[in-house]
């Protein structure tokens, strides 16, 4: 299992629910409890848009460990929150809202990864990783990421429809982008490709699943020794080498570095892949004109990137001192859960947010990547995956179709983050 | 219009240089750069788009 990853698989989360103590009765009114269903597979939870308007920041009790937490929902809360310094993402703290089961004596070991640390630690390893995530490097991975979609669809179709889109497509593109951004090798891609699918499969076993989540980690860490004895043109080596100056690791931080860029990368971008299809598929309409004119794209990626805010509370924190927040003091210690998902459907930002509008002017400033120091690193790079992936689907298969009705497409409702577990399509 | 970078503060997320990409770049180290400080007058609903999205607020626009 991996204790540390923000983005945990709904096996490691099914398994926590059932290892979480049964409820402590309350006294007084019973808070809400955490995390909340979305009403409809394309909407948020129907209890946001009444917090927004009632009680924006407000308190709520965790479904794994009945401990409470603050909801920060509205748009303009969530980036106060994510941009003050006085919040921390260190998950050790006391009061971090945990979403998931992690034995204390577990919670000690877990070696902070990026994405959990503060300052000045976090900035020191960001800065080593943001050369690899500018606008420009981004751009030149563009025609290499889409030749691989390309390789995907071509399969696809050979095998002819009906297909899974998750398999054929949504899983496997993503994956691999991150297995070349790493330099793993081209023969261990296959391999590669397998462990870090078999960690987003909710059938294994918790036995299979175990053996999986290892045999990643002990490969991640014989791929860093690999690129410490021989060093290739990939984030590893690179990373590696600037440290032999700044000193800001040791190799089993560079292992958690390099599983940080596969949890925080794969399933995300995978899950967007499918659900951003279907929500087309769904919008006839808008889907034509995205056909007709591609230059709509990039815009309608930040649209779908919104509406479903997949990792709605990946945006996890503790307050460090006591912090104002709308009309309320969050005291020192304190677990907030700035709701992206909540702040993303902020009707004072997105008129009618719960229609999808791939024209939709403010599109861009949605919070689905977070705010402030942790502000997703590979945002970029994700958009360029979704740009590749849609346009190219709508373009090359313009018979796409789903092959199964949406009422039976199962959800991941009780996932970190969000998405669809198979997208059954035909053409 | 004047625009102002607080590359101190810059977390490379590289927003800026996506959407206004004639005002703004990033260095080798992945921070912000300013291309043109002070960009013509038609660039000005980008720009401040620019540092409105800025995850970091460290962009600012004058005049
Ligand atoms: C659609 C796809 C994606 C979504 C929705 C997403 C979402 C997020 C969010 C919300 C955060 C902020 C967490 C926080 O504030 O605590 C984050 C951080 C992060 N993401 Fe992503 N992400 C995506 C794709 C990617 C990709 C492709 C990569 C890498 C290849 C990546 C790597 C990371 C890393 C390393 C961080 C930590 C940054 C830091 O702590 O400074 N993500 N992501
Ligand atoms: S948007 Fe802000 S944080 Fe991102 S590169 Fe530009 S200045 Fe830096």
């Amino acid at each position: 299992m991996n204790p540390a990853s923000p983005f945990v698989t709904d096996s490691v989360r099914k398994a926590a629910m059932t290892q979480s103590a049964d409820a402590v009765p309350e006294t007084g009114a019973p808070l809400p409890r955490f995390p909340m269903r979305r009403t409809c597979p394309f909407s948020e939870p129907r209890e946001y848009a009444e917090m927004r308007a009632d009680r924006p920041v407000s308190r709520a009790e965790l479904k794994v460990n009945d401990k409470p937490t603050w909801l920060v929902t509205r748009h303009e809360h969530v980036r106060q929150v994510l941009g003050d310094s006085r919040v921390s993402s260190n998950l050790k703290l006391p009061g971090y809202p945990h979403q998931f089961h992690i034995p204390e004596e577990m919670l000690a070991q877990v070696r902070l990864m990026m994405l959990n640390m503060d300052p000045p630690e976090h900035s020191a390893q960001r800065r080593m990783l943001i050369p690899e995530f500018t606008a420009r490097r981004v751009k030149e991975l563009r025609p290499r990421i889409q030749q691989i979609v390309d390789e995907h669809i071509d399969a696809m179709l050979a095998a002819g429809g009906p297909a899974d889109l998750v398999t054929a497509l949504a899983l496997p593109v993503p994956s691999l982008v991150i297995c070349e951004l790493l330099g793993v090798p081209y023969e261990d891609h296959a391999r590669f490709e397998e462990w870090s699918a078999a960690m987003m499969n909710h059938d294994l076993s918790p036995a299979e699943y175990g053996a999986a989540v290892q045999a990643l980690d002990l490969y991640l860490d014989k791929l860093v020794t690999l690129k410490e004895n021989e060093p290739g043109d990939d984030l590893i080596s690179r990373f590696l080498e600037k440290n032999r100056t700044e000193r800001v690791a040791d190799h089993a931080d560079v292992v958690t570095m390099a599983r940080l860029m596969l949890v925080g990368g794969h399933e995300t971008t995978a899950n967007m892949i499918a659900l951003g299809v279907l929500a087309l598929l769904r919008h006839p309409e808008q889907l034509a004109a995205l056909r007709a004119d591609p230059a709509l794209l990039p815009n309608a990626v930040e649209e779908l990137l919104r509406v479903f805010s997949i990792s709605d509370s990946g945006t996890a924190r503790v307050a460090t001192a006591d912090i104002e927040v709308g009309d309320v003091t969050i005291r020192a210690g304190e677990g907030i859960l700035a709701l992206n998902n909540a702040a993303n459907h902020d009707e004072s930002v997105f008129p009618d947010p719960g229609t999808l509008d791939i024209h939709r002017k403010e599109a861009r400033s949605h919070l689905a990547f977070g705010y402030g120091i942790h502000q997703c690193i590979g945002a970029n790079l994700a958009r360029v995956e979704l740009e590749a992936v849609y346009g190219t689907l709508l373009r090359r298969v313009p018979g796409l179709r789903l092959a199964a009705p949406v009422e039976e497409l199962r959800f991941k409702d009780d996932a970190m983050v969000y998405g669809v577990y198979e997208l059954p399509v035909t053409w | 219009m004047r625009v102002t970078a607080d590359r101190d503060r810059c977390v490379g997320s590289g927003q800026c240089a996506m959407l206004s990409p004639d005002v703004f770049d990033q260095d080798d180290d992945g921070l912000v750069l300013v291309l043109r400080e002070e960009p013509a007058e038609d660039l000005r609903e980008e720009v401040h788009r620019a540092a409105d999205l800025c995850p970091a607020r460290s962009l600012h626009v004058h005049g």
